[in-house]
């Protein structure tokens, strides 16, 4: 009788003592802003910071966003004669998903042809870093800043076209 | 036997040891024990309460009035005193974090005993408040010649000292109600409710080293300022606010109150010199940093500094090691900066630059130290991955290009 008694109050004080508080890894329907490791991880390792020659005709510039809204990126692509994007660099000023983002663009785009590139969904990148819904739209500008490297890319191709058309 | 162990632990918890009123603060276990034999007006047997655990007392048999703390309450509470002491609504850090996990486990154990959904529990300072939120009227009864001034002493995010003494003369003059919300001025700056005419004042327990979940009005009575009641019950409070007084609360209230009205010459130059420090350490390393508010008319243990180029929550996430704040949209759940630089006329971008630091009676100057030294390493990186910073560097007039909005 005491044993069940002792056992009843152990499970009680069991269900009452709270576990030692763990970061959980997920959160998607809580509010609170948790830095997914995977957002970090793009922040402390950073890869493809840096700028590419504007001024080269292989070299596509997109740059979105608006300081005043507080997200800024600028994303720069380079592609060989057969149309497939060998390098690609970013730069962002932006909030950490913003930043992993932009990086996680830059890395998808690499070894993709024009076309492919083209094909990259804010979705996908977003679910790739566990973005929160209240940051989704740091993925949507990520994929903006992509077509506006690929449309510059394309315009700076036409004149040469016309040009050959010419002669 | 285990009852018999709970006693002897609730009985060892509640016993307090009398301290010699300690000249410093103490890092670690940052539990204060106010020698309250000396100066207040409590009497003597509340001195001595803690040694009569030891005498027999009579069985309690009064659970309508109230009931004594479950030991494992205690266990569960404690650690939320002690140690994860975040504002639970605090966005930007791991304090604030594990705080609202533990809010919201409560409120899933609340909703389980009662088989309701947890979005249909709301918390509230006690029964009473939630009676009268329940049956809250909407009009409330203002007569014509009533009006009010209502203004912060000292704001919670630039830590601008408003001109307290002279809105309280033109309010008198006026025969118009002052009021304001001295939450981070009480304990911090000399305030005085009759040099300054104040009315009401309002004051929060856990902005002054004291308890979450308590807090006080002041009300003038010379001449007498009436109110109405929010809440109505037991009439407690001289009517003005019914519900049970929660007593370790309160206690907690009053011994912080009586700790700042000692330490608060000293508190205030510490802090001002390390404020100094942070200040001009961060303004010599670092071109661009602005610093918001009124630099005369200031309390110093509030900083807020923009740091151009750098977006704030990426400087929060790389400061991932200290618990700051900002004013930034992105830590905000609206996505709209903060109403404070906007309204002191901040430019949009600097304020998405914003950075709080706050240095209160236990910062040390190492974490000052500490905290100077990475914030200057992460916004050089910052702002090495910034192309607003580049665009800077080429000599781009930034307010030149036009923008593309999405």
């Amino acid at each position: 009788m005491a044993a069940a008694g002792a056992g009843r109050l152990r499970r009680a004080a069991s269900a009452l003592l709270l576990p030692a508080p763990r970061l959980p890894a997920r959160e998607l329907s809580a509010p609170a802003r948790l830095y997914h490791k995977k957002v970090v991880d793009h922040y402390e390792n950073p890869r493809n910071v840096g700028s590419l020659d504007k001024t080269s005709k292989n070299v596509g510039t997109g740059l979105v966003g608006a300081p005043a809204c507080g997200d800024v990126m600028k994303l720069q692509i380079q592609v060989d004669e057969k149309g497939k994007i060998v390098d690609a660099k970013f730069k962002t000023f932006g909030c950490g998903s913003a930043i992993a983002s932009s990086s996680l663009a830059t890395e998808w785009v690499k070894g993709k042809t024009v076309e492919e590139a083209l094909t990259i969904k804010n979705t996908d990148i977003a679910k790739e870093l566990c973005l929160p819904p209240v940051k989704l739209h740091c993925s949507m500008l990520a994929e903006d800043a992509i077509k506006a490297a690929l449309a510059d890319y394309k315009l700076k191709q036409e004149p040469k076209k016309g040009e050959a058309e010419k002669t | 036997m285990l009852l018999r162990t709970a006693s002897r632990r609730v009985a060892s918890a509640v016993l307090v040891t009398p301290v010699p009123r300690a000249k410093a603060p103490t890092r670690g276990l940052r539990l204060r024990v106010v020698d309250h034999a000396s100066q207040s007006a409590v009497p003597p047997d509340a001195v001595t309460a803690p040694e009569a655990e030891s005498v027999l007392r009579p069985l309690y048999m009064d659970v309508q009035a109230t009931t004594p703390l479950d030991p494992r309450v205690l266990d569960a509470m404690l650690p939320y005193l002690v140690n994860y002491y975040g504002n639970p609504h605090s966005r930007t850090h791991a304090y604030g974090w594990e705080s609202e996990a533990a809010m919201e486990r409560a409120r899933q154990q609340v909703a389980s005993l009662i088989g309701a959904d947890p979005r249909e529990i709301i918390f509230t300072s006690g029964a009473t408040e939630s009676n009268n939120i329940a049956i809250k009227e909407l009009e409330a009864a203002i007569r014509p010649d009533t009006s009010l001034v209502s203004v912060m002493t000292v704001n919670n995010e630039i830590g601008v000292k408003q001109p307290i003494a002279e809105i309280g003369r033109i309010c008198s003059s006026k025969k118009v109600y002052f009021h304001t919300d001295a939450a981070q001025a009480v304990g911090k700056i000399p305030l005085d409710v009759n040099d300054m005419k104040i009315d009401l004042m309002s004051i929060s327990g856990h902005k002054i080293y004291g308890p979450k979940g308590v807090g006080a009005i002041y009300i003038r009575r010379r001449p007498r300022v009436r109110v109405e009641a929010l809440q109505s019950g037991g009439g407690q409070e001289r009517g003005m606010r019914s519900g049970t007084v929660p007593t370790p609360l309160v206690v907690g209230l009053g011994a912080a109150c009586e700790v700042a009205q000692q330490e608060m010459e000293y508190d205030h130059r510490r802090i001002s010199k390390l404020a100094e420090r942070l200040i001009q350490k961060i303004m010599q390393s670092l071109p661009d940093v602005v610093m918001n508010g009124d630099p005369e008319h200031h309390y110093p243990g509030c900083i807020n500094l923009s740091f151009a180029y750098v977006e704030g929550e990426s400087l929060l996430m790389a400061l991932k090691d200290v618990a700051l704040s900002s004013g930034s949209a992105c830590t905000s759940a609206s996505l709209e900066p903060s109403y404070v630089l906007r309204a002191i006329g901040t430019d949009e971008d600097l304020a998405h630059s914003s950075i709080r630091f706050g240095i209160g009676r236990f910062t040390t100057e190492e974490e000052v130290d500490y905290t100077v030294e990475k914030c200057i390493h992460h916004v050089k990186r910052l702002r090495e991955m910034s192309p607003l910073w580049e665009m800077v560097q080429d000599g781009i007039d930034l307010k030149s290009i036009k923008w593309t909005q999405h």
